[in-house]
């Protein structure tokens, strides 16, 4: 620095920090927004890197991906360019728990990310590392610096490091420092963020070794096809053009978990080496091993990295053992009798920051202006960390722009919202992932009406370009045209049952929305009675269906969430002084003390706050507000 | 010795309070209970030092500041969290004399940091600490206002955590059913035990049987804590607070020979074979242009509707005819009585063939008290028989029966739902209506039983 006044050498609006999944979302959503956005990686030939699973979707997380997309976001357009296999999961069970999903093609996605992300207007990528955070005399975030020296001045920052940390790599007895294998990590942001007073965590998590997909036996194994024709996530993508592949499964065998059981001790995660907690919903094969001991073979899907690409991941052994250990492991699992290994599975170690210090547009309550989005947060997962990243980004260009008021979405709104609302007042006490069971409204939001229930928030945020925007207008009219029309047509009971439907004869018109709840009446069915329905184009046609199989459920889900909305409208004043409120328990108050949480609703929802306490907690807001 | 502020005690701001445990008046033994942080500071401002934990020390208590001897007192110590409330907790048993109470109690006064405690404030704070649930602890209230021994032994099984145990039994049953239905839907590509959706319906059935079979109790808890409900019914004048006053022993209703007397509801509550019985005289049924009359007609039909049984009086002198308006209200609860039976030869009683040939006959006389015994006994046994021990922990407030109804309508439905994710959101209403019972709610239980049942992971 040459002077007291550090020089800076650019001014954005927003600077993003990390060209992960949530680095890349929040990137492109500033942008969008009409904030000038520049986003700060140490490579950009690393954006839009998927550094474990080459998947993206599933039970939970596809919602999410359709709800980003319904914001305009970019992962569900990069995927279906990238995409070689598409699946939508439970196929077999209603609408509202399907779930798309697509394994992709690595470097396909890495290039279509950062194809969309170069013609994205107002978005800079620089290639560099950012070592600290600079903030003004106010404590209010200015700018970052990089690791050159440089000065980067910006209204605000989004971070988005995921495990890079502090992060600590772990195979079998040897530590290796790296965000990810090949990477170092971040130990400047990581000390920045303990000198702001941050409440940090440590978490883990881990990925299998990765296979030589010629010297798989691959016509041993059983083999699973994507759905044809494969349908796209993102309401843009007319069709999927990217050749599709199948996937192999296999098992682990009885002589494997004898191999595993023979060297625990070489294990980290039971050695002690590592303490920190991992999912419990992605255990490593060990783990697995020990815990569901009577379990004699454990599934692996052999999931290819991509069309030119011979690496395969065997999704199902993620592992920490010794690098010899997890080559002999392979040689007892058919199919993989003879496979070359091209590098071994670790378990990663990394810092986050509890996220309990963030508010719902993902601002820390400590600094203003900065932003944390993705693994950080301490969440597992591209979708999760995009969707983060999508609300971040959101709002740090209101912040930037003019302090205009934050972007939320609540639990009745979206996925997005469930899981934000989950971190912000429960924290992550082991890495957060997305399932259809944390959605208390999952019956309403669905992955098929998520732009029903978004795209308009997201117009009125100005996040949302004019093609979609577009679109949006024209899809939205035809849904609306063709409810009044399912609703305008009707018909006595006995005039059905000329047509050969049955129903109860007790003198009731029936709707064509009311009927196509019925199991085995579908809209052909109807449009054989009333040939105007011929008219609806079939994706319309399938999103009535959807809402008529639930619409039951949904007038009882309606007083649910008009229950909620009232809690979530009482709000709990920032100044109120949970020490003065008499009659709550010692472990309730320390935890509002801890949490400040929002709402009534939030405090419902945090750990350690019972029912009783939010009665004298309602009784006492009530009574001072009188 | 002094009691100064406590800096330290500053940042937790639930004071400490006490009251008597004992009823008002003077008694031989009186008890005040101090439950908080200050507790321990209180006992050895007025006795020079504490007890050993829960061991009875015998002192001298004084006041504080001027050192006045205010009684020799027996005084139990309770640190928290093994106490009644989960704070520390003082029991002072002093001399039951109103003096002694008044300057112990105004001592307690004195000294900062306590108040004097709320009514069920003791039981609120075991509540917020866990160491009871709601159900135990409106066991608490009802065990403190039993007064019968059907009452006290019920609320007794209640405090004790019987029903509590019962409700979060099923609450965990269906936590773990829908567990494994969630783990079906979230996990589809998991290898996971085949037929989990299939044993998930067969556990539901079995939690929705036992759900009925509790519901339809026919009311036996609530009617033990509120009371089991006998309407005396019949024509005017046939004797029916006569009877009320002979069974109470006591002149509770109006009794005076002009017909059309009670033209209210008179209730008496009295002990039966143990268990609290409610006597409800009504006024005669009869068609009449007096306004009060009819509506105490009106109402004498509304205590007919909402009894457990009905005693329905006719005047033995006009048997066997009867009133077709009292006739009609005969039902399988009701028991004939005869009354003025001292005023007829005994082979009028007798039930003239074809003429009500199921009706259970007492014959009776109010005046005389002939044949009240053998009704007394006859109620007794009958009460013992619809209310007494089942094996089972009975139903007791309608608080409990509206969740319980809920939560088994939920369950209903989701016997008829086609898809999984149907079937799981009633599960999950029901979950939440047995949570709402006992205080219980949590959605985290779910994810909990996922990883712990399954190998998720793939």
């Amino acid at each position: 620095m040459d002077g007291p006044e550090p020089l800076y050498k650019d001014f954005y609006d927003v600077i993003v920090v990390g060209g992960g999944h949530a680095g890349c979302e929040a990137a492109s959503a500033s942008a969008r927004t009409g904030a000038a956005t520049a986003l700060v990686t140490h490579r950009l030939d690393t954006i839009g890197e998927m550094s474990c699973n080459p998947a993206i979707g599933g039970l939970g997380k596809g919602h999410l991906v359709r709800e980003i997309d319904a914001l305009d976001g970019v992962m569900g357009r990069v995927i279906d360019r990238a995409g070689i296999q598409f699946r939508v999961l439970n196929r077999s069970k209603g609408p509202a728990v399907r779930g798309p999903r697509a394994q992709a093609d690595r470097r396909l996605y890495r290039a279509a990310m950062q194809e969309v992300l170069s013609g994205q207007p107002g978005l800079a990528l620089i290639a560099g590392g950012v070592d600290d955070i600079m903030l003004d005399r106010n404590g209010r975030v200015c700018g970052v610096r990089l690791d050159n020296g440089a000065l980067l001045r910006a209204g605000a920052v989004v971070v988005t490091t995921g495990t890079f940390l502090r992060g600590l790599i772990h195979i079998g007895e040897v530590r290796v420092p790296a965000g990810r294998v090949g990477e170092a990590p971040s130990t400047g942001l990581a000390a920045t963020l303990e000198r702001f007073g941050f409440t940090l965590g440590r978490l883990k998590t881990g990925t299998p070794p990765r296979l030589d997909g010629r010297t798989i036996d691959w016509a041993s194994l059983e083999m699973q096809a994507g759905d044809d024709p494969p349908v796209p996530f993102s309401a843009l993508t007319k069709r999927i053009t990217t050749p599709q592949i199948s996937c192999g499964i296999t098992f682990t065998s009885p002589a494997a978990h004898d191999l595993i059981r023979a060297n625990l001790d070489r294990a980290p995660i039971y050695t002690g080496q590592i303490a920190s907690s991992g999912p419990r919903y992605c255990p490593s094969i060990e783990d697995k091993v020990v815990r569901f001991a009577d379990k004699t073979r454990h599934q692996i899907f052999l999931e290819p990295e991509g069309l030119d690409d011979d690496t395969v991941y065997p999704n199902g052994i993620s592992t920490s053992l010794p690098e010899s250990v997890q080559r002999d492991l392979l040689t007892h699992i058919p199919g993989l009798e003879h496979a070359a290994m091209v590098r071994p599975g670790y378990a990663i170690e990394y810092d986050y920051v509890d996220p309990r210090e963030l508010g719902p547009s993902l601002q820390t309550r400590r600094i203003a202006g900065l932003f944390l989005a993705g693994q950080i947060n301490g969440t597992t997962g591209y979708e999760e960390a995009a969707a983060q990243g999508l609300v971040a980004g959101v709002n740090a260009a209101r912040l930037a722009g003019g302090g205009l008021d934050d972007f939320t979405l609540d639990r009745t709104q979206a996925y997005i919202g469930v899981m934000i609302d989950d971190l912000i007042t429960r924290g992550a006490d082991e890495p957060y992932r997305m399932f259809t069971s944390r959605a208390e409204y999952r019956l309403t939001m669905r992955a098929d009406n998520a732009d029903t229930r978004l795209t308009s928030a997201g117009l009125a945020v100005g996040c949302i370009g004019p093609e979609r925007a577009r679109k949006f207008a024209v899809r939205q009219q035809a849904l609306q045209d063709a409810m009044t029309l399912c609703h305008a047509l009707t018909a006595t009971p006995d005039a059905l049952a000329g047509q050969g439907l049955a129903v109860n004869q007790d003198g009731q018109r029936r709707s064509a929305f009311q009927l196509l709840a019925y199991p085995g009446i579908d809209f052909a069915r109807l449009a054989m009675i009333w040939p105007a329905l011929r008219a609806i184009p079939s994706a319309i046609a399938e999103q009535i269906g959807i809402d008529a199989t639930y619409a039951g459920y949904l007038a009882r889900q309606e007083s649910d969430i008009r229950a909620f909305r009232r809690d979530e409208d009482l709000l709990l004043p920032a100044d109120l002084d949970y020490a003065e409120v008499p009659g709550l328990s010692n472990e309730a108050r320390q935890r509002l003390i801890a949490g400040r949480p929002g709402t009534l609703g939030q405090a419902g929802r945090m750990t350690g706050v019972t029912p009783a306490a939010l009665t004298i907690l309602l009784r006492y807001v009530r009574r001072r507000a009188a | 010795m002094s009691f100064a502020p406590d800096a330290s005690v500053a940042a937790d701001a639930l004071p400490t309070i006490y009251a008597p445990a004992t009823g008002p008046g003077a008694g031989a033994v009186a008890v005040i209970r101090i439950s908080g942080t200050r507790a321990g500071a209180v006992v050895t401002a007025l006795a020079g030092h504490l007890p050993e934990p829960r061991r009875a020390m015998v002192a001298a208590l004084r006041a504080p500041e001027s050192g006045d001897p205010l009684d020799m007192a027996l005084i139990l110590w309770f640190p928290a969290p093994a106490s009644y409330t989960g704070e520390d907790v003082a029991e002072l048993h002093i001399h039951g004399g109103r003096a002694v109470q008044q300057g112990v109690l105004d001592v307690l006064a004195g000294l900062p940091g306590l108040r004097l405690a709320e009514p069920g404030e003791f039981t609120r704070r075991a509540f917020e600490n866990g160491k009871l649930d709601l159900t135990a602890a409106e066991g608490v209230a009802d065990l403190v206002a039993a007064r019968t021994a059907g009452q006290r032994r019920q609320a007794l099984a209640q405090m004790a955590g019987g029903l509590g145990g019962l409700y979060d039994g099923w609450r965990d049953a269906l936590v773990r059913v829908l567990a494994h239905l969630e783990a079906d839907i979230d996990f589809p590509d998991e290898d996971l035990p085949a037929g989990i959706a299939q044993s998930a319906r067969d556990s539901l059935a079995q939690v929705t049987r036992a759900l009925v079979e509790h519901i339809d109790d026919d009311g036996r808890g609530e009617r033990v804590r509120d009371g089991f409900r006998i309407a005396i019914i019949g024509a005017p004048n046939a004797g029916k607070s006569s009877i009320l006053n002979r069974l109470a022993r006591r002149d509770a209703a109006i009794v005076a020979t002009t017909a059309g007397t009670t033209r209210d509801v008179v209730e008496v509550r009295m002990d039966l074979a143990g268990f609290e019985v409610v006597l409800a005289d009504t006024a005669g049924l009869r068609e009449t242009g007096d306004e009060i009359e009819r509506e105490g007609v009106r109402r004498a039909r509304l205590a007919a509707e909402a009894a457990d049984m009905r005693l329905i009086v006719v005047d033995a002198s006009t048997w066997p005819a009867i009133d077709p308006a009292v006739g009609a209200l005969v039902n399988d609860t009701a028991l004939l009585l005869l009354n003025k039976a001292d005023l007829v030869a005994a082979e009028k009683l007798a039930v003239p063939a074809g003429v009500a040939d199921n009706w259970p006959i007492r014959a009776v006389s109010a005046m005389t008290g002939a044949g009240i015994e053998a009704l007394l006994a006859t109620l007794g046994r009958t009460v013992a028989a619809r209310l007494g021990a089942a094996e089972s922990v009975p139903l007791t407030r309608a608080r409990h029966r509206a969740a319980l109804i809920e939560a088994r309508d939920a369950l209903f439905r989701s016997a008829e739902a086609d898809v999984p994710e149907l079937v799981a959101e009633d599960v999950r209403l029901a979950v939440r209506a047995l949570g709402r019972i006992t205080g219980r709610v949590d959605i985290d239980d779910i994810l909990d039983v996922i990883f712990r049942d399954f190998c998720i992971g793939k």
